[in-house]
């Protein structure tokens, strides 16, 4: 019998606190591999069903070379490089994408972010983001950004 | 840009403007977002490991953030006259204010806040912005996202196309 589709947790958990960020820091870069396999997977958790992103012929009818990635999928990346890289003590407060350009299975899908901005209001540690996707050839596809708030004591996180 | 005749945004369609789809309440089930977690490839405890959501800062199991998107929301009262026969997302700005829990009841409602027409590569194109939100089992709201949505061509209607 095939063995249920798992996912193995990270183990350890980074515990940032909002006076180790700074403006100009870059995230660590999380890099996807999307295959059609993912995409189809993605189709059945979101109920998204539009067949672009699955039937050849319909990606070939929109004048695409291939099916093409969802674009909350790239969303899903976008927040894993934010919430992985802010730890499980951190809140994700906003988050904007803009789906500029398509992506594909196949190739090599690269998030990137750079704090913006840092500030304290009401308390609370607020970190602004620039993030984005960019796709083999380098461009940016998918830019965004996203808000955050941090620790600033360490016993809070 | 021209402001006079709309070929796309009739009265009809701007009725539909500030019109809430009918509430619809989902749970959060734990293999759900085990297997959302699963198909985005996003390796976070806090989805689907209990012990460690546990003693973490949230004390639980939570949802990834994108997991609201998979709570469609529901018909709006009247059948929305879709013009167009493909579907394109422009994007979504996320409002984030309590954590998505897994066994949280979820209530989510869609406005459509705006609709207008631009012409490009593809032809016309209509563009709707929508508001979803979603409120918890104690009332309090959740999140929003604001969505738009671009159609365009015509044709044999896309699986989908009427319900974004």
């Amino acid at each position: 019998m095939q063995a249920l589709e798992t996912i193995n947790t990270t183990t350890s958990i980074p515990k940032i606190l909002f006076g180790d960020v700074s403006v100009g820091d870059e995230l660590p870069e999380l890099v996807k591999e999307p295959d059609n396999r993912q995409l189809v997977m993605y189709a059945g958790v979101s109920q998204d069903f539009v067949p672009i992103h699955y039937d050849l012929k319909v990606a070939h009818a929109a004048g695409h070379r291939n099916v093409i990635i969802h674009g909350a999928l790239k969303s899903a990346w976008l927040v894993e490089l934010v919430t992985g890289w802010m730890g499980t003590a951190g809140r994700l407060l906003e988050f904007d994408v803009s789906y500029q350009a398509i992506d594909f299975p196949g190739n090599t899908a690269t998030c990137f972010g750079r704090v913006a901005d840092t500030r304290i209001e009401n308390g609370a540690g607020i970190i602004e983001l620039e993030i984005g996707l960019r796709n083999s050839d380098g461009d940016v596809t998918t830019p965004g950004r996203a808000l955050v708030s941090l620790p600033i004591e360490a016993h809070f996180a | 840009m021209k402001t006079s005749k709309s070929s796309v945004v009739t009265e009809k369609i701007r009725s539909f403007i500030g019109l809430e789809s009918n509430p619809v309440t989902y749970e959060i089930e734990r293999h759900a977002v085990e297997r959302f977690a699963c198909a985005i490839g996003d390796p976070n405890p806090l989805y689907s490991d209990e012990a460690k959501a546990r003693e973490s800062s949230y004390g639980g199991l939570i949802s990834p953030p994108t997991f609201l998107r998979s709570l469609l929301p529901s018909a709006y009262p009247r059948q929305y006259p879709e013009p167009f026969a493909h579907i394109l997302d422009g994007g979504s700005r996320y409002r984030f204010y309590e954590p998505a829990r897994v066994g949280d009841r979820i209530t989510v409602t869609r406005k459509i806040t705006d609709l207008f027409e631009k012409t490009g590569r593809m032809g016309t194109m209509l563009f709707k912005i929508s508001e979803i939100s979603y409120v918890n089992q104690l009332g309090r709201l959740v999140a929003t996202q604001t969505t738009t949505t671009i159609t365009y061509g015509t044709g044999e209607k896309d699986a989908g196309v009427g319900d974004h």
